[in-house]
């Protein structure tokens, strides 16, 4: 029953695509981390206020942190479609991961921007700053420093989730890896070589994140 | 000129300034003084515009505060404030503190906006601490500090909220400092107070409040030697034994 035998050069065949794939997860994450940290922090800001903004905000946060990303994703491509609204699987996965990254980073910052004192707001505010400039100038750069990990965490997370983009066709590293595989069956060593690259690339991005935290806030 | 016309203010039922008029011409120097509560603070931030009025009027150089058609980001540059618990902000060292507002809001180009921050914190004595960030500067440095931001934007009016009140005893000497060289410069200033020996040296004029009124107005010397209300006499009283 131990009778498996590695078969490795298939593997280093398909590297090009498998590093293809790569690159496509790194930029899906990036993006939809940019994009997540816009809409979280105006959704972070919206739930400190009251009315409709408060209702649409904390609606979208509900949602994004109590159901599956694989039932977002599915809803974004598939739901979307079915309003005649088609997206390529690229764009939903984009849109559909920054709807996951921006609800839980609204909860992040939630948590940051309850640690800067209110009299910073007033302070930047009495200099003849705008409430945009407040936030972005004084109050965000300080709620950076306090979620600095807890934002690399879902920064890590992006990356992984990345990984559903397969169940819509996507090439990313998982959709790259199932679509080699499935011509030599060698399933074992390509998810093994995919989950290798994986742990690689989140390794990657938390050792650069310690980096830029100690460059930009100096401890 | 500062104007303010019959002002009242509350915070929900409570009504903390309840009529209140005066006026500060250019180059005076005017001292709030009364007890905790008696809507002196509340006063000076309603002057900025950062507390809202139910009534009255308030001009500054004949512009209202809280007229809708009113910038107040604009308003705002003519007028600093430095507030009793100094708000340095904490991610920038003393010269970005300073060189943020000049930078940001006069989009001043950013070697320029250091230049004016550098001219200012030498005013305030702070040249050597630059490159320092405000967790490791004394209470009467941070407080400097924050007069050096507030003047950067070269305001023609200086609001000083209790400025000294936080601070040890030892550290209030520098920062009144300059605040005397503020005025020998000629400077507007109202200032919020409970230092009854420096608002009598450094004010021209001081206004008593009391219960949300002011109750007596007059020139310095007077008001506090020789008040005419037997409330102000009271107070002083206290305050002074």
């Amino acid at each position: 029953m131990f009778g498996y035998t590695f078969y490795w050069s298939i593997v280093w065949q398909k590297l090009p695509e498998l590093a293809a794939g790569a690159a496509l997860t790194l930029q899906i994450t990036v993006l939809s981390m940019i994009l997540g940290t816009a809409f979280g922090a105006a959704l972070a800001i919206g739930r400190q206020g009251r009315g409709l903004g408060l209702r649409l905000s904390t609606a979208w946060v509900e949602l994004a942190r109590n159901t599956p990303a694989l039932f977002q994703i599915y809803m974004v491509y598939f739901g979307l479609g079915a309003f005649g609204i088609h997206l390529s699987s690229y764009v939903a996965m984009v849109a559909a991961l920054t709807f996951n990254n921006a609800g839980y980073l609204a909860e992040v910052f939630r948590g940051g921007l309850s640690s800067v004192p209110k009299t910073q707001m007033s302070a930047a505010r009495s200099l003849g700053m705008t409430v945009g400039q407040s936030y972005a100038r004084v109050v965000f750069p300080q709620v950076f420093k306090t979620v600095f990990f807890p934002y690399v965490n879902q920064l890590n997370w992006a990356l992984l989730n990345s990984s559903l983009g397969m169940i819509i066709g996507l090439r990313e590293l998982t959709g790259a890896t199932q679509a080699a595989q499935s011509e030599s069956f060698r399933t074992f060593e390509f998810f093994l070589v995919a989950a290798a690259i994986y742990f690689l690339l989140s390794k990657i991005v938390e050792v650069s994140a310690r980096l830029i935290f100690r460059r930009l806030f100096r401890t | 000129m500062i104007e303010i016309r019959n002002v009242r203010k509350s915070f929900g039922n409570h009504e903390v300034i309840k009529g209140v008029s005066l006026e500060v011409k250019k180059g005076e120097v005017l001292c709030l003084i009364g007890a905790s509560g008696s809507g002196k603070s509340t006063m000076l931030q309603c002057i900025n515009g950062l507390e809202p009025i139910q009534a009255g009027e308030i001009l500054v150089d004949g512009i209202s505060v809280h007229a809708k058609s009113t910038d107040l980001n604009l308003l705002r540059q003519k007028l600093g404030i430095v507030f009793q618990q100094y708000n340095a902000f904490p991610h920038l060292n003393a010269l970005e503190n300073v060189a943020l507002a000049p930078r940001i809001v006069r989009k001043m180009r950013p070697k320029d906006a250091l230049e004016i921050a550098r001219e200012h914190l030498d005013y305030v004595g702070l040249s050597a601490q630059a490159e320092q960030y405000p967790t490791s500067l004394s209470g009467g440095q941070q407080q400097r500090l924050a007069i050096a931001r507030a003047l950067a934007m070269k305001p023609d009016y200086m609001l000083f909220d209790e400025v000294t009140s936080a601070l040890d005893p030892e550290l209030v000497g520098e920062v009144l400092d300059t605040i005397r060289k503020l005025r020998t410069n000629g400077m507007t200033m109202i200032m919020v107070t409970h230092d009854i020996a420096f608002a009598r040296e450094s004010a021209d004029r001081v206004a008593f409040f009391d219960g949300g009124v002011i109750c007596e107005i007059g020139d310095a010397r007077q008001v506090i030697t020789a008040p005419n209300k037997e409330r102000t006499q009271q107070f002083l009283q206290r305050v002074l034994h």
